[in-house]
């Protein structure tokens, strides 16, 4: 047998069943000799891993969203393998998950609560005044910097869905100009919030239903020429239901550092009946943002 | 001058991308962030020149022999013996990259195996083997030809990420407008038609 060159002319060819046999010979030859290559350097130049971190990984969301200040699930694996971080770091699990993690490692599982985003404003576009007509790009970091945004409020959501974008569980929906967070979506990573220019975002405990929207710190006076919905810092929430809103400044917020049965319940927000809306139950705020409900 | 014009010719005007239509699921894949792009592109050079050094050796020395004063053609079975090739010479190298560089490997992640059976590096083994380059000039043409395809995309890659903050109709969000850029892409590409 000697081999020619695939540019040299052919002489005698060879019958076809010589060649089919070649064939077979060829290919099975070059699948054995280069499966033989692949064990023997699989072998030898083997990566050991922990196994530990494939099975925190396993136990793991997934959605890579870096949440937990880590690279990745992957890395948050080999953290919490190594000691560096607690399973209740990675916001997205399910308090099963956490646990089921920290007794594969046999490890003291930390109480930590589960939180979401919320957007305080709910100055959309039937409820707040429009200073000027923005045609650029839709994107809220470029929107801002056109003399202080599109919306005369300049402390409130732009609606331009800079969140939306950034959110890898797609519970941002924008809805006449404004983000509205699903919280049913919503595993409160906090990527939204470095997304957001004005800063409107926030974590809150997932069992408070009952929030604030409105995040300016101006004069109520102020407010009420650029938002019908913003918090005038009446303090009719701080007397109604005492103990669960602080009125700091011109603005009410809730005490979200109560325990979670403490919060205030939808039936307060009704109770405190808010002159202005901007205290609602987050069912209400669906409704009226979904323009099911005027307000 | 050959390999001159064998580099402009698998870079510019035969581009893998633009002109020969060959990789087109990696570069609408892939082409959302630079980032990605990058790690891609990175791959695509890095596996296309290997594959083609190693198909080109394969093909040209032993497919080809006499039995018997019998000449034995097995050129039939390029397609077949580059895709076996290339798959487990990738393979190879990701057990490799692994043990000795893992940051390589890291940057390179998951594009390495996925372009295994891609049809930019098959593409780049049978036009070698087509041309009848020598095994040098396979190499040549199969590493330019990855600069070409990385060139495409990430200039597509910077178009796109661009274009997410554009405002086009309804109808062209998405991927309509990607296509449509694609093309405008190509039509540019054309332009280098006839330059070698």
């Amino acid at each position: 047998m000697n081999l020619i060159s695939a540019a040299a002319p052919l002489s005698v060819p060879a019958s076809g069943a010589e060649i089919l046999l070649w064939a077979g010979v060829v290919m099975a030859s070059l699948g054995v000799v280069l499966g033989a290559v692949i064990g023997i350097f699989a072998k030898y130049f083997r990566v050991r891993s922990d196994a530990r971190v494939e099975l925190i990984l396993e136990l793991l969301p997934g959605a890579n969203c870096g949440g937990c200040g880590q690279a990745g699930c992957a890395d948050f694996a080999k953290s919490v393998v190594e000691g560096r971080n607690a399973p209740s770091k990675c916001p997205v699990s399910s308090r099963e998950q956490k646990s089921a993690i920290a007794r594969a490692l046999g490890i003291e599982e930390e109480a930590g609560f589960q939180r979401r985003a919320l957007v305080r404003c709910g100055g959309d576009l039937h409820h707040s005044a429009w200073l000027l007509n923005y045609n650029g790009v839709l994107d809220c970091a470029s929107a801002a910097l056109v003399s202080g945004g599109p919306k005369g409020c300049s402390y409130g959501c732009l609606g331009m869905g800079n969140c939306a974008r950034k959110c890898p569980f797609g519970a941002i929906e924008i809805v006449d100009h404004i983000a509205l967070v699903h919280p049913e979506l919503c595993v409160g990573c906090g990527l939204c919030i470095a997304a957001c220019p004005r800063h409107c975002i926030a974590l809150v405990p997932a069992a408070a239903t009952t929030h604030v929207y409105c995040n300016s710190p101006e004069k109520g006076i102020d407010k009420r020429k650029n938002c019908q919905v913003g918090c005038i810092g009446c303090r009719k929430c701080e007397r109604t239901v005492p103990g669960k809103f602080t009125v700091e400044g011109n603005l009410a917020r809730v005490n979200y550092e109560l325990a979670p049965e403490e919060l205030p319940t939808d039936a307060d927000a009704v109770a405190v009946k808010c002159p202005t809306h901007a205290l609602l139950s987050e069912q209400a705020h669906f409704r009226i943002e979904q323009n099911e409900e005027i307000r | 001058m050959k390999y001159l014009e064998l580099t402009i010719g698998a870079i510019l005007v035969y581009n893998f991308v633009l002109s020969r239509f060959l990789g087109i699921c990696p570069f609408l894949g892939v082409s959302k962030r630079i980032g990605t792009a990058m790690g891609m592109s990175g791959a695509v050079i890095f596996v296309m020149t290997l594959a083609s050094a190693a198909t080109a050796a394969v093909y040209r020395n032993f497919l080809r022999f006499s039995v018997n004063g019998r000449t034995v053609d097995l050129g039939f079975l390029q397609v077949l013996l580059f895709i076996l090739i290339i798959a487990s010479l990738v393979q190879l190298i990701e057990i490799m990259l692994q043990k000795l560089s893992p940051k390589l490997y890291q940057a390179l992640g998951i594009y390495l195996p996925l372009i295994t059976t891609n049809c930019a590096v098959l593409g780049a083994a049978t036009i070698n083997a087509k041309e009848n380059h020598t095994v040098l000039e396979a190499t040549i043409f199969g590493c330019c030809s990855g600069i070409g395809f990385a060139l495409a995309l990430l200039l597509f890659a910077s178009l796109r990420e661009r274009l997410e903050l554009a405002n086009p109709p309804k109808a062209f969000q998405g991927t309509p407008i990607a296509l449509v850029t694609a093309g405008i892409l190509a039509m540019a590409f054309a332009g280098f038609a006839g330059l070698c």
